[in-house]
């Protein structure tokens, strides 16, 4: 049913978009799309651009061509043929007013979480070419405000929500203290040279949810892990100058997580329950500075829980009773293959687990991601119209309990869940951890 | 002060503390900490709830804290600590506190000689540093990328000049952000203010700048270089202070620049970390000649060795003719001196020392969870607990080693040629 819901999704008006796309003028366009064609990209782009041949199979695949109403432009074939379809169709010659649309399409109607590329005959990564697509609208200054204010914090403090540097230790020692409240000798060690971990987090933690730092906590000191927290801007391991297109930021973000856990020495990162990082970090931020791999070996909190538990560094008093369903996200799972360790800690964990349907690299987008959540409140609405068909995966399930190891699948899921109305809990798993963990006398 | 040639060098083991008979007075013991010397061996202990002291050689300091974090000697060897006494910070020197308190104390810096300590300071939420335990006259919104001038006379940092209220992008936009040397804000503002770095004699500040999302370059006591790049990483001064060099991104590649021209004709994926000899006559950078290819580029002429995943910064031979630095491959660190790699393999290596007279190298090294020192590719047969970075006497010829062998901490002085 094309046009469904389109009176809720279009016509929105952002300050970023809207105030940067005024700035515009045609030579400045044409200009900056040659030379972020020319310079940054090469026969990838080419090839995946010839090569689609438009069988549609991609569509499927997508969440937001799912939800509204199977309209065929929200396919990912659609959304490049509405992008870089045109810029290559017109050679570059669009206008200012193409440019926010492109900007608003390549930043909320595409997660970048690449499931369509699986259903690819020829394995065309689109979300590589969405991310083209934002980068031509980074240059050209036309980005929603709210994550293009992220990238700024990121710019300045090394994290993404303005957190300045005292208030980061702060918090660390406040959480610390209350911790010490339940186990009086416990302690969130900063700065420790030599430390075997570093624990690593995204701001978030810091800002607003400081409980899931006080978790970790009791979960590292109930492992005996020797492990430390940085008291130095490099804490944060998030990363939305990836999604915005501003690579060099996305560079300086991920060099200074990487120096911080060389600096002190450690053996290993860790880092907490969050997707979108853990593909800068091992993918994305890592090879623009030109490290194949992550320089200092890093792993996702699910790895973490796996181990721990596989090693019975963490025993279950009481395995947690109510039903609990699982989202993958699709940066951990889908790009970083932990479908299986997920499902063993999960199993672990609960008593009950029902599986949602599709899962694993499968499973549907929660339409937060690639940093759709990040462009805010303006576009909240569509967000919650164009993946419909997540409200009704979930519901399918009939848990009580959805478990999402990654934060902006947690913040979109609870979204989803309070627009649909559905009734169902959401929690990390270490949320699960620390209620069902044995802990120390 | 006479400096290392004052310590006790006569070879021999010294039991100086056992740390075992601190566990029964204390709740717990926090990271031990080493003197430069060896003489002293320290943590933060736990006395009783929000009561935090300093141990040292088994004394605990006369002042009891609320909280006390970032326990560092001085390269003088004072020992320094941030503490709280009912809500207020400040910084305490061998047990006695600053006057002046603060809202809050983070970031301790010394100077290379250890005469002059800075730390940032938050106040009223304003932000600034103190010198020597005295604050700058002007505070700031928001402060960055502190820096302490090598001869401790002059701090700087980037400063938050204009206010800004989150999702002011376009505020943002224009320019918000400076540095500031000694508290007084450069009169030029950028997007962005980074790492800086102080000339010798502490009268000039280099900082990397962004003046528009896309534009990178150099700027000089507030002036920026004419040119500009797709990005740039930390400047340094030559050590005559005249000249001023940054790696920048030309397109896709780094090259190094000196007062905004291009300096050395390589290109690479990767390069930063680069430093003078104390001659001045040779720069070495940490450089990857090809993508997930690293090493050390010498004057603008790569090693013929790499690695795969890091390259730390390159240490240069007080004689100026030797460069070391320490490097991984996959999950082994191993040392490089001069393009050729050390046989042994480590777990984790600290930064390479040089003996006075460049002839040999030594590390601190772990293997296997335990640590020792490894000298010109020998290791030290003991294994230890814990080990401290070492220490060559001024002849070249002893090394000091501090170590923790069964909760009992030691001091060494060791031939070179016991180990080598």
């Amino acid at each position: 049913m094309p046009g469904f819901a389109a009176n809720k999704v279009e016509n929105i008006l952002d300050e970023g978009i809207e105030k940067g796309g005024a700035k515009l003028d045609n030579k400045q366009i044409e200009d900056v799309i040659k030379s972020v064609l020319d310079t940054e990209t090469g026969e990838r782009l080419k090839i995946y651009v010839d090569t689609c041949v438009h069988c549609g199979l991609c569509s499927d695949a997508c969440h937001h061509f799912l939800s509204m109403g199977r309209d065929p432009k929200y396919s990912p074939a659609g959304k490049v043929k509405r992008t870089l379809g045109e810029i290559f169709r017109k050679k570059g010659k669009v206008s200012p007013e193409f440019i926010k649309s492109a900007s608003i399409i390549a930043s909320t109607e595409c997660n970048v979480c690449r499931r369509c590329s699986m259903y690819c005959p020829f394995g065309i990564d689109v979300a590589y070419m969405m991310k083209v697509v934002r980068r031509i609208c980074h240059k050209l200054g036309v980005t929603a405000l709210y994550i293009q204010d992220t990238a700024h914090s990121h710019s300045v403090t090394m994290n993404q929500m303005w957190v300045k540097e005292d208030e980061w230790v702060d918090t660390l020692q406040w959480q610390e203290e209350e911790a010490q409240a339940e186990f009086p000798k416990l302690r969130i060690p900063l700065e420790k040279e030599g430390a075997e971990i570093m624990y690593s987090v995204i701001a978030p933690e810091p800002k607003f949810q400081a409980q899931l730092i006080y978790q970790a906590a009791i979960i590292m000191n109930t492992a005996g892990i020797d492990w430390t927290m940085p008291a130095t801007p490099g804490w944060d391991n998030s990363d939305m100058a990836m999604y915005t297109g501003d690579f060099e930021i996305m560079g300086r973000l991920k060099r200074s997580h990487f120096d911080t856990a060389a600096r002190l020495k450690v053996k290993k990162i860790v880092m907490g329950e969050c997707g979108h990082a853990f593909r800068s970090v091992y993918d994305v931020g890592n090879r623009w500075l030109g490290w194949k791999r992550p320089p200092v070996p890093i792993i996702h909190a699910l790895e973490f829980y796996y181990d721990l538990l596989k090693a019975g560094k963490i025993k279950i008093r009481e395995k947690y009773k109510k039903s609990v369903t699982l989202h993958d996200p699709c940066n951990v799972i889908r790009g970083g293959g932990l479908a299986d360790k997920s499902r063993y800690v999960v199993n672990a964990l609960c008593d009950n687990f029902i599986e949602m349907h599709p899962n694993r690299e499968h499973n549907y987008c929660c339409n937060a991601g690639g940093g759709v959540i990040n462009c805010g409140p303006p576009f909240k609405n569509k967000r919650m119209v164009s993946n419909k068909v997540k409200a009704d995966q979930l519901i399918a399930t009939g848990a009580e309990v959805l478990l999402s190891p990654c934060h902006n699948c947690y913040s979109g899921l609870e979204d989803i869940i309070g627009h649909y109305k559905i009734n169902m809990e959401i929690k990390f798993i270490s949320d699960i951890i620390y209620e069902v963990m044995e802990k120390p006398a | 002060m006479c400096g290392i040639s004052c310590w006790d060098w006569n070879i021999g083991k010294r039991l100086v503390a056992d740390i075992s008979s601190w566990e029964d007075k204390f709740n717990w013991i926090e990271e031990l900490h080493a003197s430069p010397d060896g003489e002293r061996i320290a943590a933060i202990v736990n006395i009783d709830e929000a009561e935090f002291s300093v141990c040292v050689n088994g004394e605990t300091w006369e002042n009891i804290f609320d909280k006390i974090w970032f326990l560092r000697f001085s390269p003088d060897g004072r020992l320094t600590a941030i503490v709280s006494e009912d809500g207020e910070w400040t910084l305490a020197v061998d047990g006695i506190p600053w006057e002046n308190r603060f809202d809050y104390v983070w970031n301790t810096l010394f100077n290379k000689s250890g005469t002059d300590i800075a730390v940032a300071i938050q106040q009223d939420a304003k932000y600034s540093m103190a010198l020597n335990g005295v604050p700058w006259e002007n505070s700031f919104d928001n402060m960055t990328s502190m820096t302490l001038s090598h001869d401790g006379t002059k701090t700087a940092a980037s400063v938050q000049v204009l206010p800004h209220k989150e999702g002011e992008i376009f505020k943002f936009q224009e320019g918000i952000y400076t540095a500031a040397a000694g508290g007084i804000a450069w009169d030029k503002n950028f997007i962005n203010v980074w790492n800086m770095s102080f000339s010798p004699d502490s009268n000039k500040l280099a900082a990397e700048v962004r003046s528009s999302l896309y534009d990178y370059t150099i700027a000089v006591n507030g002036k920026p270089w004419d040119q500009i790049f797709g990005c740039v990483w930390e400047p340094l001064f030559d050590p005559s202070g005249t000249s001023v060099t940054a790696p920048v991104k030309i397109g896709e590649k780094w090259t190094l620049a000196e007062d905004g021209k291009v300096l050395w004709d390589s290109k690479f994926v990767q390069l930063w970390r680069h430093k003078y000899s104390y001659d001045g006559t040779k720069i070495a950078a940490v450089v990857a000649p090809r993508f997930g290819k690293w090493t050390i580029a010498v004057n603008d002429k790569p090693w013929g060795i790499t690695f795969e995943d890091f390259v730390c910064d390159p240490v240069f031979s007080p004689n100026n003719k030797k460069i070391a630095a320490i490097a991984k491959n996959s999950d082994k660190w191993v040392v490089a001196v001069d393009g050729k790699e050390w046989e042994n393999n480590f777990d984790m290596v600290w930064d390479p020392v040089f003996s006075p007279d460049s002839e040999h190298l030594a590390v601190k090294v772990e293997k296997n969870g335990k640590y020792t020192i490894a000298i010109d590719d020998k290791l030290w047969g003991n294994e230890c607990d814990a080990v401290w970075e070492p220490i060559f006497n001024q002849a070249g010829d002893s090394i000091l080693i501090k170590t923790i062998e069964n909760n009992k901490y030691y001091r060494y002085i060791i031939p070179v040629n016991e180990i080598v």
